[in-house]
């Protein structure tokens, strides 16, 4: 997908009209989301709610469950991804994405990030390249010694600092989280965050999390997603985070982000 | 408070937990006795087979071995040069007397008849029970000859000096007495031995000219120059063409072990047999091909032929059914055809396997003869020249097991997490680099382990391969996917419906051959698992 401008060109990415189905389950419903350039953007609300469901419509991870189904536009660069002619192996390229539980391939520390810019055809300088996703993701101090060593060698805080070095070795515009800290203790966890906060100098991120503290800490905007009666979910509020936390519109998100329920 | 006494307390709650806790023994105990119960089972099939495959047997031989040593060398004795047999012993004592550059064999008492004429050559190293070696009392060279200086006097040597330097050179009469007597038997068995398996191989040679007719001997020389064999290969030929041993019956090791008066009192009443303490694996029970004489057959034919049908099976089933796992598992979208195809194969695990033996006879063996004849490329075996190949039978027994490595695939790949995928599609990699790069590699010990113990049926297998036509008798060794075979279960069920006692135990032979080789097979692929072990 070439790098075009588009007429919204401040916004990353942009969910609109967005319905989820899995089979006559209607999982998410009427998701109008913009995400900005360069600013993290968090997706917060109780279990259920089709947050992370929404999450991996913006890669098209949703196509790997064969019931999903999907209605509305996800508009990337102006374009639809879920248009016919564009291949989600395209998109995923460019939107990549960083899982809950660390999963790195049982392959070395190199391989785990060199892999993905070798099928993509990359043609630099690979080992170049490794040393610079590693920097990225805060981990090269740490593994520059043993790159041969399985990246099941390592930590949990430090897998998922792998992983997302894996995700930037494709140099993505976009890096989906869904929780990503959820695994990890809290001092990781707040490695992670530290790094989160740093990457998005470069990159657009989108992070699921249970943790309102966390969104709270490290994200510019916050979506507040709950369900309905049907236990749809929906978007209930979308604002700067500042705002959503000290004065939210909804009187749904003020008893949640209270802690009077979720 | 109250809620309390809803629960047993006191010595109630002891006697309940008590209670509780034997009921967990009684199940130990009988999870045990399962246990107990398989182990036992394996051992004393074990035992049976083992106390099959040793023991005595009753050998009877067409002409004794010990007796075809030494009437060789009667002969060479009686027909050396300047040798004269006497049917009187008195007789042959005046006549040595008359000569003195005469030797002489005589018993005993007829020597001490005429022990002032004749003078005995002492033995250095041995001893001649009963026989004298003696010369004339006007001869006075030999006092005394060695072991080895006896064997050219009596046959080969044309002068004394032949045999010792320092003795004159006149030629030696040889006075012998006729070749049934004791004294000649006796006096040859002591000095060149009656066991063929220290004869020379030269001594050898010349038993088997003796025995052979020239047409046999000529095919032998053609096979390979007989002076190019080894002692062993000749005294293999004597065995087989010659001495022709045959086992009259066979006793079990524990028969041996417990019932030794009884067996020696059964070869008391069998005339002409000997009793001999035999192993019946043997190295050239392995590397002997099949024949029709238990004496001599061998697993050899059988072996091969196993690992080549294991070959075909295995090239063609592996790769087919990792390659139909791999699509039922990733792209198969559960159509309708899918869900059907899947139904299918669960079901073909379960077919009784005569029934994949007629579809093999039907399918390979007949529709598809000019390819697995071989006729198709050109390679037919003149001997065969039908569908009953290895190839036939590879290939059906690879059906056989296909449902297994279909299915135990399928759970190798299930089992990957789905983690590495969506990582994988994550960076962008289109569903085959998934599947290439991450799910095969990971499910690698799983089809592994699922495909060892398919090829492990398919390599014990025999109803099918009996329908597909394997060869009952067989002596030749398969040499390529188009030959007829034979194959080691085939072989055991042959010979275990044999009348002669010795098949039955070549049978257990064989099944701790087939075993032995099972261990390996499955050696080496759990040493292959292992080094793909997962690491994550």
């Amino acid at each position: 997908m070439a790098d075009q401008s588009s007429s919204n060109g401040h916004y990353a990415i942009e969910a609109k009209n967005l319905n989820v189905f899995y089979g006559d389950f209607h999982a998410v419903k009427d998701v109008n989301l913009t995400v900005e350039k360069n600013k993290i953007t968090a997706l917060i609300g109780p279990s259920g709610c089709g947050k992370s469901t929404v999450l991996r419509c913006f890669n098209r991870m949703n196509d790997l469950i064969p019931v999903a189904r999907i209605q509305g536009d996800v508009l990337f660069h102006g374009k639809n991804i879920y248009d016919p002619d564009v291949d989600p192996v395209q998109v995923r390229r460019r939107i990549g994405m960083v899982f809950q539980k660390p999963n790195p391939f049982p392959k070395s520390i190199y391989d785990n990030v060199a892999w993905g810019a070798k099928i993509n055809g990359f043609k630099g300088d690979l080992d170049e390249l490794v040393r610079t996703s590693l920097e990225g993701a805060a981990l090269w101090d740490e593994v520059k010694d043993k790159l041969d060593a399985n990246g099941y060698s390592l930590s949990g805080g430090q897998q998922q600092r792998l992983c997302i070095a894996r995700a930037l070795a494709v140099r993505p515009d976009i890096i989906l989280m869904d929780e990503p800290t959820s695994a990890l203790d809290p001092i990781a966890s707040l490695r992670i965050e530290e790094l989160m906060i740093q990457l998005a100098e470069q990159y657009t991120i989108i992070v699921v999390t249970h943790n309102m503290q966390q969104a709270a800490r490290v994200s510019d905007y916050t979506a507040f997603f709950t369900v309905d009666e049907g236990r749809t979910g929906y978007l209930e509020e979308f604002a700067p985070t500042e705002e959503l936390f000290t004065t939210p519109r909804s009187r749904i998100t003020e008893d949640y982000i209270t802690g009077r329920f979720g | 408070m109250t809620n309390n006494s809803y629960f047993p307390e006191g010595s109630e709650l002891e006697r309940f937990v008590k209670r509780r806790r034997q009921k967990g023994v009684i199940w130990r105990s009988l999870f045990l006795l399962a246990t107990t119960l398989g182990v036992v089972i394996l051992m004393v099939l074990l035992l049976s087979i083992i106390d099959d495959s040793l023991g005595y047997a009753a050998v009877q031989y067409k002409i004794d071995p010990q007796e075809m040593v030494v009437g060789f060398y009667q002969d060479m004795a009686l027909n050396a040069p300047n040798a004269r047999t006497f049917d009187d012993a008195d007789e042959l004592a005046r006549a040595l007397v008359a000569q003195p550059d005469a030797v002489g064999l005589l018993d005993e008492a007829t020597f001490r008849a005429h022990a002032d004429d004749l003078r005995a050559v002492s033995i250095e190293d041995g001893e001649l029970p009963g026989v004298v070696v003696a010369v004339s009392q006007q001869n006075d060279w030999p006092q005394s000859v060695s072991m080895l200086e006896l064997m050219p006097l009596f046959t080969i040597a044309e002068t004394w000096s032949d045999v010792r330097a320092a003795w004159p050179e006149t030629p030696v009469h040889r006075y012998l007495p006729p070749a049934s007597s004791p004294a000649l038997t006796t006096f040859v068995a002591s000095v060149y031995g009656d066991d063929p398996a220290q004869q020379p191989v030269e001594a050898l040679l010349a038993m088997l000219a003796q025995h052979l007719s020239p047409g046999a001997l000529r095919q032998f020389v053609a096979e390979k120059p007989l002076d190019q064999r080894t002692q062993e290969e000749v005294l293999g030929i004597l065995e087989e063409r010659v001495l022709e041993p045959t086992v009259i019956e066979t006793w079990s090791l524990s028969r041996s072990i417990l019932h030794k008066d009884e067996i020696e009192a059964a070869i008391a009443g069998m005339p002409d047999a000997e009793l001999e303490f035999r192993r019946w694996v043997t190295w050239d029970f392995i590397t002997s091909p099949q024949s029709s004489r238990p004496e001599l057959a061998g697993v050899r034919t059988a072996i091969i032929g196993s690992l080549w049908v294991v070959l075909i099976t295995l090239l063609f089933s592996v790769p087919v059914g990792i390659g139909a796992a791999v699509y039922l598992e990733e792209y198969g979208s559960g159509s309708r055809l899918d869900q059907f195809i899947e139904n299918n194969i669960n079901n073909l695990a379960g077919v009784p396997s005569i029934i994949y033996g007629m579809l093999g006879l039907a399918v390979f063996v007949r529709a598809l003869e000019p390819l697995t004849s071989g006729s198709m490329f050109g390679l037919a075996d003149p001997t065969t020249a039908n569908g009953r190949t290895i190839l036939a039978a590879g290939l059906t027994l690879g059906l056989l097991i296909l449902p297994i490595i279909i299915i135990n695939a399928r759970e190798a790949i299930r089992a990957v997490p789905r983690a590495f995928r969506e990582a994988s599609y994550g960076l962008g990699a289109t569903q085959w680099q998934t599947i290439w790069h991450h799910v095969l590699p990971n499910a690698i010990p799983g089809i592994l382990t699922g495909s060892i113990l398919a090829i492990s049926r398919a390599f014990g297998e025999t109803a099918p391969l009996v329908v597909v036509g394997a060869s009952t008798a067989i002596f030749v060794d398969p040499n390529g996917p188009f030959s007829k075979f034979t194959t080691l279960p085939i072989q055991i069920y042959q010979w275990t419906s044999r009348p002669q006692a010795a098949f039955q135990n070549l049978a257990a032979a064989a099944i701790i051959v087939l075993l032995a080789l099972l261990l390996a097979l499955n050696a080496v692929a759990i040493l292959l698992r292992n080094k793909y072990q997962r690491s994550y």
